[in-house]
């Protein structure tokens, strides 16, 4: 009972001290100069938005010059066929160029890279929300590389610790998402890519709510990603039934078919469009409602609303928690009843047969 | 509009970094760890099975012995009976034998006495005539001593002669 106290109170002490460090970066930045006007939504639109550089914090020298603290990334241009590899620190935080052979590169004021000639470029750099994922995927390589070394080495034995908490998630997603919505028969072939899909997803929202994360999972190209990886995997697997059900639904007069078979057909894509609208909405509105939040802090300049504000983030800090673990399941879960759907064999037919 | 606006390297770098966990994470983790899942649901579900089957078989055993027991009983009694059966017979017979015996006993017993008594009569009446001879004899020789006596007894004699 008491390790459980003891637990309790370490784990608020954290959180505080988390928001202790996530708020003064804020305030330094944005609200330090005193004549300057705090400007939440450009606060909040850099905290939630990718960048070249992993930005923690500013400070001010003597001089009162602001000096922002980050750690570069690489930054990797295809531009005119040739590949222009450098680190984003060469930019000085976007007020020099880089010059690389004949292409020129410049940020601009939305932190964007721009070829001075107008080249066109194709943009491969390890950003923020690259990096952040690179950690995340290594997360999760590590911990379920060594908790299967966990299994073999005890194999037959009850599972314990960290091995018997994972293993419950993986058995309920094995049990409650995935055999239902796959049938016992072909969930062996997509157990692998919707666990991975779940705890890739968890990681990386996990990831972003760490102040000074990055926002990958939040981020739409993110989403969009994953979102057609499942649309291939949907299709791909999808078995005559399915097709057979978009274009020439069983059962339903040929002159509604002009009009269903085409709302069926754009079907296809609006099922992976709204997984990819869901996690991104989900995972960058938590947090700018949480950065809205901290922002109060700032706009108010008051003790009393930074407590409140505080105590605020506090709690949506927790429902973020939530959030983070709901919506990868739910992204698991529609994934596999996509899939579930395109491989479904002859019972749905029968059921529909029953109903007419 | 930037927020919505999906990057092209972000897109790359999710594609393969998802696509190489999902590689590695196949390999090294779902296969060996959905694989002890497996394997350790399937040996629970066939330790249930084979106690299941014990607790069955140990029934079926029970019964049988139940049955030999009760067979067992069944024999010993029979046996018992039989054993009863059997010295009763033999204990009539040696009755009857007994009996059968005795009464042959007897029966000879009586007949010897019949026997012995029919000697003992043949030998009185042997006797009884050689006393009365001896008697006669002696009444005779005495009856004879004199001449008178004598010459009584030659007429009587001659006088039953006549007589005939």
């Amino acid at each position: 009972m008491k390790t459980y106290t003891n637990r309790f109170l370490l784990s608020f002490f954290l959180l505080f001290l988390i928001l202790g460090i996530s708020v003064p970066p804020a305030n330094a930045r944005e609200g330090g100069n005193e004549g300057e006007k705090f400007n939440p939504k450009d606060m909040i639109m850099h905290h939630v938005m990718d960048s070249y550089e992993w930005h923690l914090l500013d400070y001010k020298d003597a001089n009162g010059e602001e000096h922002p603290v980050s750690i570069p990334l690489p930054v990797i241009l295809f531009t005119d066929g040739s590949l222009d590899v450098f680190m984003s620190s060469s930019f000085h935080h976007g007020k020099e160029q880089v010059i690389k052979g004949s292409n020129v590169y410049r940020m601009d004021e939305h932190g964007h890279i721009k070829e001075a000639n107008g080249k066109k470029i194709i943009d491969i750099s390890i950003t923020k929300n690259v990096a952040s994922m690179f950690i995340g995927a290594l997360i999760i390589i590590w911990l379920f590389t060594s908790l299967a070394k966990a299994y073999v080495k005890q194999a037959g034995k009850a599972p314990k610790g960290t091995q018997n908490f994972f293993e419950m998630i993986i058995v309920f997603i094995r049990d409650e998402v995935v055999i239902p919505n796959l049938g016992e028969k072909h969930y062996k072939k997509y157990l692998p890519y919707l666990l991975t899909l779940f705890f890739f997803i968890w990681v990386n929202n996990m990831l972003g709510l760490i102040p000074g994360g990055a926002n990958t999972s939040g981020n739409i190209a993110f989403t969009m990603t994953l979102a057609v990886i499942t649309f291939l995997v949907t299709n791909i697997s999808g078995n005559k039934e399915y097709w057979g059900h978009i274009f020439w639904t069983p059962g339903v007069p040929k002159l509604l078919m002009i009009i269903l078979a085409p709302i069926e057909f754009i079907g296809i894509f609006t099922k992976p469009f709204a997984l990819m609208i869901r996690l991104f909405a989900n995972i960058t509105g938590g947090h700018i409602i949480i950065l809205s939040l901290v922002s109060f802090a700032f706009i108010f300049k008051s003790m009393t609303v930074g407590f409140a504000a505080s105590a605020g983030v506090v709690v949506m800090m927790f429902l973020e928690l939530f959030v983070a673990a709901l919506q990868s399941y739910i992204f698991t879960l529609l994934t596999s009843l996509f899939i579930g759907m395109a491989i479904a064999e002859h019972e749905h037919e029968h059921e529909h047969a029953e109903h007419h | 509009m930037d927020l919505v606006t999906p990057g092209v390297g972000l897109i790359f770098w999710t594609a393969l970094t998802f696509i190489i966990v999902l590689l590695i994470l196949r390999r090294f983790a779902w296969k060996p760890i959905l694989g002890a899942l497996d394997e350790r649901e399937k040996s629970i579900a066939e330790s249930l099975e084979a106690a299941e089957k014990a607790k069955q078989e140990m029934a079926t055993l029970n019964l049988e012995n139940q049955k030999l027991l009760q067979e067992a009983k069944s024999e010993r009694e029979k046996i018992l009976r039989d054993a009863k059966t059997v010295a009763e017979r033999l204990v009539n017979e040696a009755k009857e034998r007994a009996i059968e015996e005795s009464n042959r006993i007897i029966a000879s017993a009586q007949e010897a006495i019949r026997n012995e008594k029919q000697a003992a009569m043949t030998e009185v009446r042997n006797q009884v005539a050689h006393l009365s001879l001896t008697i006669a004899e002696k009444l005779l020789r005495n009856e004879l001593s004199n001449k008178s006596t004598q010459i009584d007894l030659a007429k009587s004699f001659m006088n039953e002669i006549k007589e005939n």
